[in-house]
């Protein structure tokens, strides 16, 4: 076992490794860490960063179509948002040694998961409310929980991020609320947007606790620090006042206030449309993958032509410098 | 001897879970030369627990005089803040 010489004993590292997170310390890049740590951190964290690229489908499929010209610079300057997020994440992964290539080559082969949600398609612009208001209104409750994770530049990461998606979550939400308050038509448009949105929104908070694959190690770890049901249930409990205040009502006739528990009850999750859409059988799940593969190789040219005027440029210095 | 040791710019992490900050620089004949003076000067009262040293030459930095036409085209766009956006009290928490 390898061991650490502090003072007169020697700690054996992953000892040393646990007592730092719980301790509440940071782990940070250059610490030495257990390799399943690192993988575990390097999966979640490209998935996540994954999950941002990828969102930005469904919500610049609307750029052209938005009601006004204000609404369309909104909807720039989110989804411009939504590739610096995914920036800051890929970042801080590389820092624990994963390339931008491989963690891509994982998201093309299949390997690599991101947000269910997001194969799902956005049908009207009320869509892009609701993917505001709900979609980004349950990643925020997951990421601010995650503003405390164990590995440093995740964490800080995260409050970065955190920062700016109060914004998507309350322009997502005036959409919503100006549709609300306007004909029957428009009234109609935002109820079959939440309609549609509100289940799988629940289904971003993972499978229940009990059959979560990385749960109980990533708890220990400090990698995730609340647990996918809890972090479900501080959403529904926020999220049934926002919807009222609105006019709008929550598709789930099992919701209902329980008084002993202090939180609201809600009915069960279609766990086999969750499977079927994490599995890759959602309505969009090859459309969103073919558009980023084709985004990626349409880019080559870009690649290349960096490379190669980088390549000029040192020629021309090692020539000066002969 | 300036004329012939380098300039390295020096960070420091106070505690884990915070960004390494800038405090100041120093010159070295090499990075493990400048990391030990860093540590003799700057973190004589325990100011940090990592210390970052980067040759001042590789540093790009942008110029406070462009400023004007260098952050132009993110200044006219408020709809970037929360702030922007009214909403009802009861959830104006969001």
């Amino acid at each position: 076992m390898t061991t650490e010489h502090t003072g007169q004993h020697a700690v054996p590292v992953e000892e040393r490794f646990q007592a730092r997170i719980d301790a509440e310390e940071k782990i940070e890049p250059k610490d030495w860490m257990p390799e399943k740590y690192r993988q575990n951190l390097i999966r979640q964290i490209s998935q996540h960063a994954h999950s941002e690229v990828i969102g930005m489908q469904p919500e610049g499929n609307w750029i052209t179509r938005a009601p006004s010209l204000h609404r369309k610079c909104i909807l720039l300057a989110k989804v411009q948002d939504e590739g610096g997020h995914g920036l800051y994440l890929y970042s801080a992964a590389e820092t624990l040694g994963a390339s931008r290539e491989e963690m891509n080559q994982a998201l093309h082969d299949g390997r690599a998961k991101y947000a269910s949600i997001f194969n799902y398609p956005a049908l009207t612009w009320a869509d892009i409310g609701a993917i505001g208001w709900l979609v980004d209104g349950a990643a925020i409750v997951n990421q601010v929980s995650l503003q405390r994770t164990s590995y440093g530049p995740y964490a800080r990461g995260m409050v970065r991020i955190c920062k700016e998606e109060s914004f998507h979550q309350r322009q997502g939400y005036h959409i919503m609320m100006t549709l609300a308050r306007g004909t029957e038509e428009q009234k109609a448009m935002a109820q079959d947007s939440l309609n549609r949105f509100w289940w799988p929104s629940l289904m971003m908070f993972g499978p229940h606790d009990a059959e979560s694959a990385h749960s109980a190690q990533s708890m220990k770890w400090k990698i995730k620090r609340q647990s996918n049901d809890e972090l479900r249930q501080k959403y529904v409990d926020q999220s049934v006042k926002q919807a009222e205040v609105i006019g709008l009502t929550i598709p789930d006739p099992d919701l209902k206030w329980n008084e002993q528990r202090g939180h609201y009850d809600f009915g069960e999750i279609d766990w086999e449309e969750f499977n079927r859409v994490v599995g890759g059988d959602g309505p969009c799940n090859r459309q969103r993958l073919a558009h980023h593969v084709k985004a990626h190789e349409d880019g080559q040219w870009v690649r290349d032509a960096i490379t190669a005027y980088e390549g000029k440029k040192r020629q021309r210095k090692d020539r000066q410098a002969a | 001897m300036s004329e012939h040791m380098k300039l390295y710019e020096v960070f420091i992490r106070s505690r884990r879970g915070l960004d390494h900050k800038h405090v100041g620089s120093l010159h070295a004949e090499d990075s493990a030369q400048a990391l030990e003076y860093a540590r003799d000067v700057y973190t004589r009262r325990s100011e940090g627990v990592s210390i970052w040293v980067v040759n001042s030459s590789d540093i790009v930095a942008s110029q406070e005089g462009d400023c004007e036409s260098f952050y132009d085209p993110l200044d006219d766009k408020p709809y970037r803040h929360a702030t922007h956006y009214q909403l009802p009290d009861e959830v104006n928490n969001m």
